[in-house]
């Protein structure tokens, strides 16, 4: 942990190279209270989880230590259903599963950290464990079936901006 | 990279077989025999996922008499950050719409505060 309050502006990613792990770390404007509120409210959720393009239908929620949750991602009529459990709920953390129900063996362990920075300012860590580099990879790459033209566009970009 | 080579690597790592592969390679060169270890195929099947892989120019394979380990092309690792750094691009969306879910919080939350602060007679101001 830094000893000093630098502000993640944009998200920041790390894939382990030793753990089939993804962290990442970001800043919020607001207090530890209030981000866990939007990460265990339904309504709330729902306004900002979903892709860009995609509607969220909350299916079951419950927010609670040994709760459990479902929703569905629905763009041009496709549903994509996702569901998981709360292992734990708390005010610094939140442990949950999550699964994709088209890959219903693909199981991630998340854990989400609400740490005060300061007032009004919190920052998340998150942390999600597969059970192989090569799960890790499909949730890396998740998306570039259903997204594949969005991937070119962008990697076209990235290519042209000679970042790759 | 032009735009063909691009979509051979995209078609070469399409295959969840090649991308693991190519995850062990990011870790070091391995043989052959190596690679095929964690699979049940045949050697066979492992050199056609490698000339995939090959033509794709992700990995390299010096011939000769003794059979020299696999190497990940520097391209490769290119192409893992640029899948890292659309997944965090993703991520970073998604947080940018809490963000504003947030913010409208705030202001929920500020209009409570003045409310029950009026209600306290003003205690805390001043």
């Amino acid at each position: 942990m830094e000893p000093t309050v630098a502000e993640t502006m944009e998200t920041i990613i790390e894939a382990d190279p030793k753990l089939p792990i993804i962290r990442m770390t970001r800043d919020f404007a607001a207090t530890p209270e209030q981000v866990l509120r939007a990460h265990t409210d339904p309504v709330l959720f729902a306004q900002w989880v979903g892709p860009d393009g995609m509607d969220t239908r909350i299916e079951h929620w419950d927010a609670r230590t040994g709760g459990s949750w479902r929703f569905v991602s629905v763009r041009e009529g496709v549903e994509y259903a996702f569901r998981g459990c709360f292992h734990e709920v708390r005010r610094d953390r939140i442990v949950q599963t999550f699964t994709f129900e088209g890959e219903p063996d693909g199981v991630a362990l998340e854990t989400l950290w609400f740490e005060e920075l300061g007032p009004g300012r919190t920052r998340l860590r998150t942390q999600s464990l597969v059970d192989s580099f090569e799960g890790r990879d499909a949730w890396l790459a998740s998306g570039m079936e259903t997204g594949i033209n969005e991937g070119y566009a962008k990697l076209d970009r990235m290519l042209a901006d000679g970042a790759v | 990279m032009t735009a063909d080579t691009l979509s051979r690597v995209f078609s070469a790592l399409a295959d969840p077989t090649r991308r693991s592969i190519v995850a062990r390679l990011a870790e070091g060169d391995a043989t052959v025999n190596q690679l095929a270890e964690p699979y049940r195929m045949t050697l066979q099947a492992v050199y056609k996922h490698l000339r995939v892989l090959e033509d794709a120019e992700l990995v390299s394979r010096p011939h000769g008499p003794q059979p020299r380990p696999v190497h990940l092309e520097t391209k490769a690792f290119d192409v893992m950050d640029a899948w890292i750094e659309r997944y965090r691009r993703r991520a970073e969306q998604r947080y940018r719409r809490l963000d504003a879910v947030l913010a409208a919080m705030n202001e929920t939350d500020d209009e409570d505060g003045a409310h029950r602060g009026r209600n306290d007679g003003d205690d805390h101001r001043g």
